[in-house]
């Protein structure tokens, strides 16, 4: 690729640390979430939840919601599409409200619009529900016995899908082994909890549904939401306000938007919906609590020869984007250390509990905490330092994994190395007081998925740039999507430096349906890569046009004309130099409008058999990471002083966004490690659906945090991006449970880390 | 002055001052301060986001000290001073931990920032030169999901180094 020529080129714009485009609205206040935004005329939407796990819907009497004053409409299953929708494809399994059965508590069964949040609130009281309560499947472990309820009829068995991968030849290699380990983790249903929560506004007016929403996706909402509705895409306009945050949770439409939708077409006034805490809760679509057996075989070195990982997986009531999450599960394990035997055989399985989908690193975290910890066990058993079993196994530049993923650029050795120096591994490992320990972890992720996650042949990403009449400003319209990540300033810099101008100078059109390209959108770590390099061509596209025009005014050859940070010169005739401005001017008075367009596919990645789409993309990042940690012995507490985290993630576009990136990612890995874990009661209901009994971690809990890089550059990414804001989650669990087991000798195979499992451990150790 | 409405629940007209400005408004005896700044006053920097206390998400200054608004009912407010975000900057100029939030990239989503920042505000005011401790305590019930908090706390303590 001609990127490849440019590696070491200075950059003007892309490498420095501007702040985010957005931080001075969002520090003012100024910055309108949809929560934030009123209508003329609006109405407020509440949905009436299901109380219980698993029941059969009786009878709905609404007539005395819609009694009360103030209540402009109430609908239930009767009133609206009946349409399946889900966002993996051949499973969509869900409808706007409960038809038959209710699955989990907090299922949709109806919902009011009123004049305002009291009366809503009210009427959804008064919505009288007749259920005949069933018995709910609550363990997974147990949801395929053949005495369990069904909870759907295409289902059989409750499984949700079924997952057979094998490459290579797992028994032999095992066989032949010098040592083999078969231990077994499981994780927990942790959420997104994105401070912000669902919400949307929708308008209907003369036959067009338009919808601002929180949303990680524009473009699926207005796809899933048109088929649902039976409107045409151009009739369905979905606007991205402000988000508070996603991880993955408002890549999905939820009740919010349909629900408005289909209260707003019944009222034809705007209706807007926004989650209270308890449904941000109960919707979840967060992490997949994952039971994980890992085979492995290492030779008398430590060289990994083979594994066999097996998987059932809580799902939840519905299928969400469970599908990809369950293949993410035994698809990542391959990635970061080279052997050419696996085998993955998984179940995903529903339950009477919340759905649950895609949460920063995807299904990945879980079994890299498994594996991470089970590598430990096996160094141990062979005598050998944790960094070098990893060492020895680092996958290397330019190979591919046994599942056919092609990995370019890795510097993932480099990174072991660096972590290994800054943490002062060799002075502490085995050397630290009996109540201190430090661990290694490890992960690597997607840069972007390779395919959509319905069939389409549309590019990935597009973009546009156009340049005021003036010359003075660039107008970036792109379908890419900044929730909090800072993707819209990436972009700008990715623009102004393709372009030759200033960050500055760069405006911004995003996320919105009708005006901006196509973009699928804030998932899977792609949009600095994607959206980059439609960015980039479009930004290239405007170069050139400009130059060519500047060329002729000069009266130079096209081939000796540049331009940086807005001035044209020619090379080598110092004083031969046109402003940007003058040249994009006269480029519309003599010829109209100056655009430059981009978009970027994918190439054709991956293996042919089933499932081999999941996992692949254009470019890998990988990272290592050390933690230090104190335990006390007494009480079983964990406090982790010290995170090293080295990230191979390419050229780096904006070093102080892509290092919050890594800081964030990493304490969303140390919630999941420590502390975070949805509960239920004995019949399916949550008990701790809010911030004070789900514990995230606060200011008081984080470690002293060392983000630090390696040089890497990605052939496959513009300028030679990668990605980073999912990786930084997947090495954290499994570097904490190696760093307690430094410490004190005892090995947890459950997340999270309670105190109480600690203790227990201790205890247990202590009679041995 | 209490007034009786249609409803069972008796309204009270309460006033109030926001970032300097009298404000006067008929609220419900169950109306939080929150709600009346945000449906009422359209203060919608001030966000909502558990109605339980736990996020802080609604920080505001009530005679210079920072409370969580949802937990504050309208009427006790009345005769009280707020401060929410959209009070902080003056003249367009922004107070120096806004700043601080801004050029430290304190600021992921922005979702907890105005809470944050209030609170970090509120911190300098009564201590100038706090230690990181204190700044972690003075932000700990104030949850963020994007940051790790890293660079908040960073941006708090430049804050206070600006101030000196």
């Amino acid at each position: 690729m001609s990127e490849a020529t440019t590696q070491n080129k200075e950059y003007s714009v892309i490498g420095r640390s501007f702040p985010k485009v957005d931080a001075r609205d969002k520090a003012t206040g100024r910055a309108r979430y949809t929560g934030d935004i009123k209508v003329p005329n609006m109405l407020y939407g509440k949905i009436l939840r299901s109380p219980h796990a698993h029941a059969r819907i009786l009878k709905i009497d609404t007539s005395m919601a819609e009694a009360l004053p103030g209540v402009k409409a109430v609908i239930t299953a009767k009133d609206v599409p009946s349409t399946m929708y889900g966002i993996s494809p051949a499973r969509y399994d869900e409808t706007i409200f409960a038809i038959e059965k209710v699955l989990y508590v907090g299922d949709k069964v109806a919902a009011v619009a009123a004049v305002d949040d009291e009366t809503a609130t009210k009427a959804l009281s008064l919505i009288d529900v007749e259920y005949e309560v069933l018995p709910p499947v609550l363990d997974p472990l147990r949801a395929m016995d053949d005495d369990q309820p069904q909870l759907h009829p295409q289902y059989p068995r409750n499984i949700s899908v079924e997952i057979h991968q094998n490459f290579g030849d797992v028994d032999k290699a095992l066989a032949e082994a010098y040592h083999v380990r078969t231990d077994t983790f499981s994780g927990t249903r942790t959420s997104h909890v994105p401070m912000e929560p669902h919400a949307a506004i929708s308008k209907w007016e003369d036959g067009k549904l338009t919808i601002s929403c929180s949303t990680q996706s524009p473009h699926y909402f207005q796809y899933h939401i048109a088929r649902v509705f039976g409107l045409k895409m151009g009739d369905v306009r979905v606007m991205k306000t402000f988000v508070g945050g996603g991880f993955g949770g408002k890549l999905e439409a939820s009740g919010a938007e349909y629900v408005s939708a289909a209260l707003a077409m019944k009222t034809g006034r705007p209706v807007k919906i926004v989650f209270d805490r308890w449904e941000v809760f109960t919707h979840h679509r967060g992490r997949h609590p994952q039971h994980i057996t890992l085979t492995t075989g290492v030779t008398k070195e430590g060289k990994i020869v083979g594994c066999h990982a097996r998987f059932i997986i809580d799902g939840g009531a519905y299928t969400s984007l469970g599908i990809a999450s369950a293949y993410y599960a035994g698809a990542m394990i391959p990635l970061i250390y080279m052997f050419d035997d696996y085998r993955f055989d998984g179940f995903r399985v529903h339950t009477n509990l919340p759905s649950c989908g895609a949460q920063r690193g995807h299904g990945a975290p879980q079994p890299r905490f498994a594996f991470e910890s089970q590598l430990d066990m096996i160094a141990k058993d062979l005598g050998m330092d944790p960094i070098e079993i990893r060492r020895l196994n680092a996958r290397k530049p330019n190979t591919m994994t046994p599942n056919e993923f092609q990995v370019n650029s890795c510097a993932f050795t480099e990174a072991l190395d660096k972590a290994r120096n800054i943490s002062g591994w060799d002075e502490k490992k085995g050397k630290l007081s009996s109540d201190k320990g430090i661990g290694i972890g490890c992960g690597g992720f997607i840069s972007g998925n390779g395919y959509a996650i319905y069939r389409t042949r549309l590019p990935h990403s597009g973009a546009v740039i156009k340049v005021s009449e003036q010359g003075d400003i660039a107008t970036l319209y792109t379908g890419a999507v900044d929730i909090g990540q800072g993707s819209d300033t990436v972009l700008a810099q990715m623009a102004a430096e393709a372009i030759g101008i200033n960050y500055e100078d760069i405006k911004l059109v995003t996320a919105d349906t009708e005006t901006t390209p196509h973009d699928f959108g804030a998932y899977a770590s792609r949009q600095t890569l994607m959206s980059g390099w439609a960015v980039k061509q479009a930004g290239e596209e405007i170069r050139k046009q400009v130059l060519e025009l500047a060329a002729e005014m000069l009266e130079a050859n096209v081939e000796d004309v540049d331009i940086d940070r807005r001035v044209i010169y020619v090379k080598g005739s110092p004083d031969k130099v046109l402003p940007f401005e003058r040249v994009a001017n006269e480029f519309f008075i003599m010829r109209g409008p100056l655009v430059g367009r981009g978009k970027y596919a994918p190439p054709k990645l991956g293996g042919k058999f089933k499932g081999a789409p999941v996992g692949t993309s254009p470019a890998y990042s990988f990272a290592a990471q050390v933690s230090q940690v104190e335990v006390d012995e007494e009480t079983g507490q964990v406090m982790v002083t010290d995170v090293w985290d080295v990230h191979d993630c390419g050229q780096v576009i904006n070093p102080m966004l892509l290092h919050a990136q890594v800081e964030g990612a990493l304490f969303m890995g140390m919630g999941e490690a420590m502390y975070e874990a949805m509960v239920f009661d004995a019949n399916g209901k949550p008990l701790n659906a809010n911030l004070g009994e789900y514990r995230i971690p606060t200011a008081l809990d984080v470690p002293h945090v060392v983000s630090d890089l390696v040089d890497s550059y990605e052939p496959a990414g513009p300028f030679g991006v990668k990605e980073v804001g999912e990786g930084a989650t997947l090495p954290t669990m499994g570097s904490y449970a190696n760093a307690i087991y430094d410490a004190i000798g005892v090995r947890i195979y459950d997340m999270p880390l309670t105190p109480e499992k600690v203790w227990r451990a201790i205890q247990e150790r202590k009679r041995m | 002055m209490v007034t009786e409405a249609k409803t069972s629940v008796k309204r009270h007209i309460v006033t109030l001052t926001v970032n300097g400005d009298e404000h006067v408004a008929l609220v419900k005896a169950n109306t939080t301060l929150l709600d009346l700044l945000r449906e009422e006053f359209d203060y919608t920097g001030t966000k909502k986001g558990c109605e339980l206390g736990d996020c802080g998400a609604c920080t505001v200054m009530l005679d210079g000290e920072p409370v969580n608004s949802c937990l504050i009912l309208a009427v006790e407010a009345d005769g009280h001073s707020v401060t929410t975000i959209e009070g902080l900057d003056q003249n367009g100029k922004l107070d120096p931990v806004q700043e601080a939030f801004v050029n430290h990239g304190a600021i992921q989503c922005g979702y907890c920032s105005p809470g944050m920042i209030l609170s970090g505000r509120a911190l300098l005011n009564r201590n100038p030169h706090p230690t990181e401790r204190e700044v972690r305590e003075a932000i700990a019930g104030n949850l963020c999901r994007c940051t790790g908090y890293v660079r908040i706390v960073e941006a708090i303590l430049a804050a206070a180094d600006a101030n000196s």
